[in-house]
C-alpha cells in the first residue's frame, strides 16, 4: 500500500501525485503514441470517436459532475461547434481560427443558457435545457444558408500550417493533442479556486454563498466552459465525419452525453474516458449480442435503448460512482490485499441538511 | 475601546403573516461574545439569516463597521469579514477537509478564471499562500489527521470542527456561530468553549452566536440577548439575563395567578 508523505505545499498542487502515476501515465501516453503502428484503420476510427466524445465529456463533467447542473441540451453545443467549424473552414478560415470562433460562439450560447440555471435547479433545469436542445436542432434544420439543412454540409479536412489531417492516423494525433490540452486545462481548473467554487455550488449553494462565492457568476462560467469544451468536440466531430447534417445532433445525443458521465463516474476525470469508451463500444457489442438472441428480440426496434436503460438503472442502484468507482474498488482490493472489507466504500449516512433555508 | 462592530437597528422579518423577528435592535461590540438565547421559534436563526443576507429584512437596518448590509449582496458579506456556521452543518460533502477550508478562503482569492485555467504563476503563488494560511487554522483546531479525508466519511463532531475551521479560513472579523455545541458530546463541547475563548482572546475575533447549552453560554459570553416570539426581552450579562423574570416566563411559563384561588 502506498502512503504519500507530503513535505511541501507544492506537492499538494502537483498534477501527478506520486511516482507510480508518472510511470503509468507515461506508459499510457507512449502506447497511445505508437498505437497507430499496430492498430487497424477501423479501430483507429473507433479510438478517434472515443477521443471526440471525451472532449464533450469534459464539458458535461464540468457542468454535471463538478457544478451539479443538469443539461439535456448539450447536443446543441456539440452541433453548433460542428456547424461553425464546418462553415468557416469551408470559407477558407484556418483550422485554429475557426476552432477559436466555435469555442467563442459556444461560450456565448452557454452563457445565455445559464440564465435559466440561475432560477431553476435539478430536473427543472434539465427540462429547460432540453427545450434549448430542441430549439437549436430546429434552427439547424431551417437555417439553410448556414447549415444546408437536411441536405447536409460537406466539411474540409483540418489543416494546420500546410499539414492536412485527412487520414485516421494523422487525425488521431491532432485530436489526441487537443484531448491532452483539455485534460490539462480541466485539471488546472480543479486545483484552483474556480474549480473549488464549482464543487461548493454543487454541494451546498447556501453555504457557497456565505463563503463569498457569487453563485450566479460561477454557474455562468461553468456553462460557458462546458459549452466551450463541447464545442471543440463538435468541431472535431465535423472534421471526423467530413459530412454533417442537423440529424446528427438530436436529443438522443444529449442523452448519450449525460449517460456517458454518469456511467463513467461523476466528478472524476477518469470517468470521462471510461464513459466515452463505454458509449462508443456498446453499440457494436449489442450488435454482436443480437446474433445470440431469439429473432423476435434481436429485430425489435429500440433494443439498444432498452439495454442502455437497464445498464443505467443498474449503475444508479449498485455503483453510483460509475465505472471509475468500480475501478477504484478493484484497485484498492489489490493494494490492500488481503485486507479488503465489504464495507470499505460504504457511504456514511449523511446528516440532515438545513433544507428549511430556501 | 468599545467600538461597535455590528449595529442591528429595528430589524423586522415577516414570512407572510408571521412575524419571525419583530423590531429587534442591539449592538455587537468589538471583541465580545454576544449570545442570543431563546426558546424554539424565538426567531434566533431567522435573525442570523437576515444578518448573513440569506433573507432580506422586511424593515430596519443593519450596519457592519458603518457599511449598510441591506445594500450588500449575500456573496459580498464574506468580503466584509463576516463568516458563519450553520445549525445543521452545511459542509461540501464530497470534497476533502482541505478543499472545504480552501473554499472558506475563497473570498480572499484574487486570481481570474483565465489564470486558473492556465495555472499561471499568480495562481500557483496564491495556492501556496492560501495553504500556508489554512495550515494555521488546521493547526489551531487540530485537524491535521483529517486534512485529506472526505467530509462525507467524517463523524458529526469532526464535521462541526471543520465547519468552524472553514469559517475561520476567511479571516473573519465577526463570526456568526449557529448553535456551535448542538450534537456534540460534553467533551467536544468543552473543546468548543476553549476555542471560542481563544478566538476572542488570541485572534481578536468578535463572536455572535445562538446557543442553547446554558453552561456554555455562561462560560463564554460577555453579554446575552434573550429573545422570545421574535422580540428581544432582555440584554445583559449571562447571570442578569438568566434571572430576568421575562426570560424565566418565556422558558418555563408564568405562574398562573387564578390557579391559586
Amino acid at each position: 500500500m502506498r502512503f504519500i508523505f507530503k513535505t511541501s505545499y507544492a506537492q499538494d498542487i502537483h498534477i501527478v501525485k506520486h511516482a507510480g502515476q508518472t510511470f503509468w501515465y507515461s506508459l499510457l501516453l507512449l502506447s497511445l503514441a505508437v498505437c497507430p503502428l499496430v492498430v487497424s484503420e477501423f479501430w483507429m476510427a473507433q479510438i478517434n470517436i472515443i477521443l471526440i466524445y471525451s472532449l464533450v465529456g469534459f464539458g458535461t463533467m464540468i457542468l454535471l459532475g463538478y457544478t451539479g447542473q443538469l443539461s439535456f441540451g448539450h447536443a446543441a453545443f456539440f452541433g453548433l461547434g460542428a456547424f461553425v467549424q464546418a462553415f468557416f473552414t469551408n470559407l477558407g478560415w484556418p483550422f485554429l481560427a475557426a476552432l477559436t470562433l466555435s469555442i467563442a460562439v459556444n461560450a456565448i450560447l452557454g452563457a445565455l443558457i445559464a440564465l435559466p440555471a440561475l432560477r431553476v435547479k435539478g430536473i427543472f433545469l434539465g427540462v429547460a435545457t432540453l427545450a434549448l436542445g430542441l430549439i437549436v436542432e430546429e434552427v439547424f434544420l431551417k437555417w439553410e444558408s448556414f447549415t444546408k439543412g437536411t441536405s447536409g454540409l460537406a466539411v474540409k479536412s483540418a489543416e494546420i500550417l500546410g499539414v492536412v489531417f485527412n487520414t485516421q492516423v494523422s487525425f488521431f494525433y491532432l485530436v489526441l493533442g487537443i484531448v491532452i490540452c483539455a485534460t490539462w486545462l480541466t485539471l488546472n481548473l480543479l486545483r484552483s479556486s474556480t474549480g473549488r467554487a464549482f464543487i461548493a455550488i454543487r454541494d451546498s449553494e447556501i453555504s457557497a454563498q456565505s463563503m463569498g462565492i457569487h453563485v450566479g457568476r460561477y454557474k455562468i462560467i461553468a456553462f460557458m466552459l462546458s459549452a466551450g469544451f463541447t464545442g471543440v468536440g463538435g468541431a472535431m466531430y465535423a472534421h471526423y465525419l467530413r459530412f454533417i447534417s442537423p440529424e446528427n445532433f438530436n436529443l438522443f445525443l444529449s442523452l448519450d452525453f449525460v449517460l456517458m458521465v454518469i456511467i463513467g463516474g461523476l466528478a472524476s476525470i477518469h470517468g470521462i474516458f471510461f464513459g466515452a469508451i463505454f458509449i462508443i463500444m456498446m453499440p457494436p457489442l449489442i450488435a454482436n449480442l443480437k446474433d445470440l438472441l431469439p429473432a423476435f428480440m434481436a429485430n425489435a426496434a429500440g433494443l439498444q435503448n432498452v439495454i442502455y436503460g437497464v445498464i443505467l438503472i443498474c449503475f444508479v442502484l449498485f455503483e453510483p460512482m460509475g465505472l471509475y468507482g468500480r475501478w477504484v474498488k478493484i484497485r484498492t482490493y489489490f493494494q490492500v490485499f488481503p485486507f479488503y472489507r465489504d464495507g470499505m466504500f460504504k457511504r456514511q449516512k449523511s446528516f440532515q441538511k438545513s433544507d428549511r433555508l430556501k | 475601546m468599545t467600538q461597535v462592530l455590528l449595529n442591528v437597528q429595528n430589524i423586522t422579518r415577516r414570512f407572510g403573516g408571521l412575524v419571525a423577528v419583530d423590531n429587534v435592535s442591539f449592538d455587537v461590540v468589538q471583541g465580545e461574545v454576544l449570545t442570543i438565547i431563546g426558546p424554539n421559534g424565538a426567531g434566533k436563526s431567522t435573525l442570523f439569516n437576515v444578518i448573513s443576507r440569506i433573507y432580506p429584512q422586511s424593515s430596519g437596518q443593519l450596519f457592519f463597521e458603518g457599511v449598510d448590509l441591506g445594500e450588500t449582496p449575500p456573496h459580498k458579506i464574506a468580503n466584509l469579514g463576516i463568516a458563519r456556521t450553520f445549525q445543521n452543518i452545511e459542509l461540501f460533502e464530497h470534497a476533502t477537509v482541505l478543499q472545504n477550508l480552501l473554499i472558506g478562503h475563497h473570498s480572499l482569492n484574487r486570481t481570474s478564471v483565465w489564470s486558473n485555467l492556465l495555472f499561471l504563476k499568480s495562481t500557483r503563488t496564491e495556492e501556496l499562500a492560501s495553504r500556508t494560511r489554512i495550515e494555521e487554522v488546521i493547526d489551531f483546531l487540530g485537524l491535521q489527521k483529517y486534512r485529506d479525508s472526505y467530509v462525507s466519511g467524517l463523524p458529526y463532531g469532526i464535521r462541526k470542527v471543520v465547519e468552524l475551521g472553514r469559517a475561520l479560513s476567511m479571516k473573519p472579523k465577526l463570526l456568526l456561530l449557529d448553535e456551535p455545541s448542538s450534537g456534540l458530546n460534553p467533551e467536544e463541547t468543552e473543546d468548543m468553549a476553549f476555542w471560542i475563548k481563544d478566538l476572542v482572546n488570541d485572534l481578536g475575533i468578535t463572536i455572535l452566536m445562538v446557543e442553547h447549552d446554558m453552561s456554555l453560554v455562561s462560560r463564554v459570553s460577555t453579554r446575552v440577548v434573550a429573545m422570545n416570539q421574535g422580540q428581544v426581552i432582555a440584554i445583559g450579562t449571562s447571570a442578569q439575563v438568566q434571572s430576568h423574570p421575562e426570560v424565566i416566563k418565556a422558558y418555563i411559563g408564568a405562574e398562573d395567578e387564578d390557579a391559586h384561588d
